[in-house]
């Protein structure tokens, strides 16, 4: 079913998709929509698939438990904001706190993502949220990650520009950031360790960057030639020696 | 295509505040109905008790004079803001800001505009036409009770009150002028109040500010610039950066780039870093970090800045706002949302978001 969302409020829009679905109706595309927030709202259902045309606004998919969004333009701040199952595939940029607290689902952004990404991600048994980004990433990017896996792939980096922000990682506790190529050392926060990714680890890698090649039609062979770093924290309670002297400083 | 029911026409939950600006390199001007347009997009950033505009071009067969507008809680303040104009100024014209009923607008004050030139026997030693202009300003803003001034430069005006940005707009007949530069605004206070002194873009002589932020500074900020005889009146933050770009841009004459570096310095770390390549470079950026260590702003805020010649979009140091640049052909476009650029602006040639304490500058082309 199409909806045509040429300057209607976000609050009749995301109302109108939520009777849709009640009906039954499980894809719907969205035409015109600019800058309308909350779409696929605390959704669920996962053989929902909603295609967006035009810019959605704020928070898409945030607390989203199971459908599938595609936006084929740029998406704006707050994509995925805790959401909790589901896809989202974005094939332009997205902006400043995606991902924010995902619990679960997997989001792809073709290109270049804002400041603080998947800050506060967490994982638990079989929900492990994921998110790959094909161009770069501003300041932030993991921040107080508790779980989850994130994939920097900086496909179209400008010579001089850095693939990530400052404070990558910092006061991360869990969860795997892989970053393709190298990352500036003094950038990363002092809680993180870089390594080379183990096979295992190159096998989650692998599979999910095929993925991602396939979803936006992209050479899978050309981008994991090249060598991937992994970040991983180097204690699960970084500032416990903060608050309680007594507690030592664990590593693993 | 199926169309839906429309239901929600004013909805009141918030976010945070909005901003949007274009300039027009070739000086070309357009009318108040794009600004409009885009900024009712975000209307739902802001709750009602505040919106604005600036302009610059609007009033091009008056050029030479300064243009004051002047906010008045009644026609009994008049003949006092008459009084301390003509003590600085010749008027040459004056007139009641056009405006229109607008039922969502309650208990407006009065808004009149005087176009004037300065008296040269007023000026002390070694002070300009502008210096006059802005001892004139603070005089009026502290001594006349009820008076503000709203905006004091030349060939531009700010418009600003409380309601939705919308209603601002029809309120002010914004689409009737036209202007190479505009400016707006949608408010959600925070820690001020939503009062019509209080609503953006915050001006002096042509400098104009919105802002979407707290300037947690705001008290080390304004005593620096007080003892430089910046009076803060208008019960806001953002008030201080207007006053701050004056005082390093006009007074101190700092290049454009060089006044950002020192409200939005980079941390001690980033100079050691950038000094390892560039050590002239961090040298500087020390040397102004401690000259003008009161006027580091902190705190969150994505600001646009505005002037006769350009408009600049700047962050705080780590982005803890939203800002979103666009541009096509000779428009560079500035927003806290990418939908209000596409709103206006079909087909964009580049767009980007800008990195956090870096300026994103669009500057009018020599000679136009």
């Amino acid at each position: 079913m199409e909806i045509d969302a040429a300057s209607v409020h976000y609050r009749d829009l995301n109302e109108e998709i939520n009777r849709v679905i009640n009906e039954g109706v499980k894809h719907i595309v969205l035409r015109n929509v600019n800058g309308q927030r909350f779409i696929g709202a605390g959704l669920q259902g996962s053989d929902i698939k909603i295609d967006v045309y035009g810019v959605p606004g704020n928070d898409m998919a945030v607390f989203m438990d199971g459908p599938s969004i595609e936006v084929f333009d740029n998406a704006q701040d707050g994509v995925g904001n805790t959401m909790n199952a589901g896809n989202i595939y974005v094939h332009g940029h997205a902006g400043d706190v995606c991902g924010y607290g995902m619990r679960g689902g997997r989001m792809y952004v073709r290109g270049d993502v804002g400041y603080r990404v998947g800050i506060h991600m967490k994982a638990y048994m079989e929900k492990v949220p994921t998110i790959v980004i094909g161009g770069t990433a501003g300041h932030f990017l993991g921040e107080y990650m508790a779980g989850g896996v994130i994939i920097l792939l900086g496909l179209e980096k400008r010579p001089g520009h850095q693939i990530a922000g400052d404070y990558l990682g910092t006061g991360m506790h869990g969860g795997t950031i892989f970053v393709r190529g190298e990352v500036d050392s003094r950038r990363v926060g002092k809680e993180v360790g870089i390594e080379k990714p183990d096979d295992k680890e190159y096998e989650i890698l692998k599979k999910e960057v095929s993925e991602f090649a396939k979803v936006f039609h992209l050479n899978f062979e050309e981008i994991i030639s090249t060598p991937f770093v992994k970040l991983y924290p180097k204690t699960h309670r970084p500032y416990g020696p903060l608050y309680n002297s007594r507690w030592v400083w664990q590593r693993e | 295509m199926m169309n839906i029911n429309r239901k929600y026409s004013d909805p009141r939950d918030t976010s945070g505040c909005g901003l949007v600006g274009f300039i027009n390199r070739d000086g070309q001007c357009v009318d108040g109905s794009y600004i409009k347009k885009s900024l009712c997009l975000m209307k739902d950033r802001g709750n009602g008790l505040g919106a604005g505009f600036a302009a610059y071009g609007i009033y091009p067969d008056l050029a030479d004079y300064y243009a004051i507008h002047i906010m008045m809680d009644d026609a009994d303040v008049k003949s006092k803001v008459e009084k301390v104009l003509s003590e600085f100024f010749l008027v040459h014209r004056e007139e009641e800001i056009p405006t229109r009923a607008n039922p969502f607008i309650k208990d407006p004050p009065i808004f009149w505009r005087y176009f004037v030139k300065p008296k040269k026997e007023v000026m002390l030693t070694f002070e300009g036409d502008d210096d006059l202009v802005v001892r004139a300003v603070m005089s009026m803003n502290n001594n006349v009770s009820g008076a503000y001034v709203i905006s004091s430069g030349k060939n531009m005006g700010a418009f600003k009150g409380v309601g939705e940005p919308g209603d601002i707009a029809d309120f002010f007949m914004i689409e009737d002028y036209r202007a190479y530069i505009w400016m707006g605004h949608t408010r959600f206070p925070t820690n001020t109040p939503g009062w019509w002194g209080g609503a953006h873009p915050f001006t002096i002589l042509d400098w104009s500010i919105v802002h979407n932020g707290e300037i947690t500074s705001y008290g080390t900020n304004r005593a620096f610039l007080e003892m430089f005889g910046y009076k803060c009146t208008l019960l806001t933050d953002t008030e201080v950066v207007a006053y701050a770009l004056d005082f390093l841009i006009r007074q101190h004459k700092m290049p454009l780039r060089a006044a950002f570096y020192v409200l939005a310095s980079p941390f001690w770390k980033d100079i050691d870093i950038e000094g390892i390549e560039n050590k002239d470079f961090a040298e500087a950026l020390k040397a102004m970090r401690i000259q003008y260590a009161p006027l580091l702003l902190n705190g969150p805020f994505a600001i646009l800045f505005g002037w006769k010649s350009g408009l600049v979009g700047f962050n705080d140091r780590i982005k803890l706002r939203p800002l979103f640049a666009g541009e096509k052909d000779e428009t560079l476009y500035m927003a806290s949302e990418e939908a209000t650029i596409r709103e206006i602006c079909e087909k964009p040639d580049r767009l980007w978001m800008p990195r956090a304490g870096e300026p994103v500058i669009g500057m009018v082309k020599e000679g136009v």
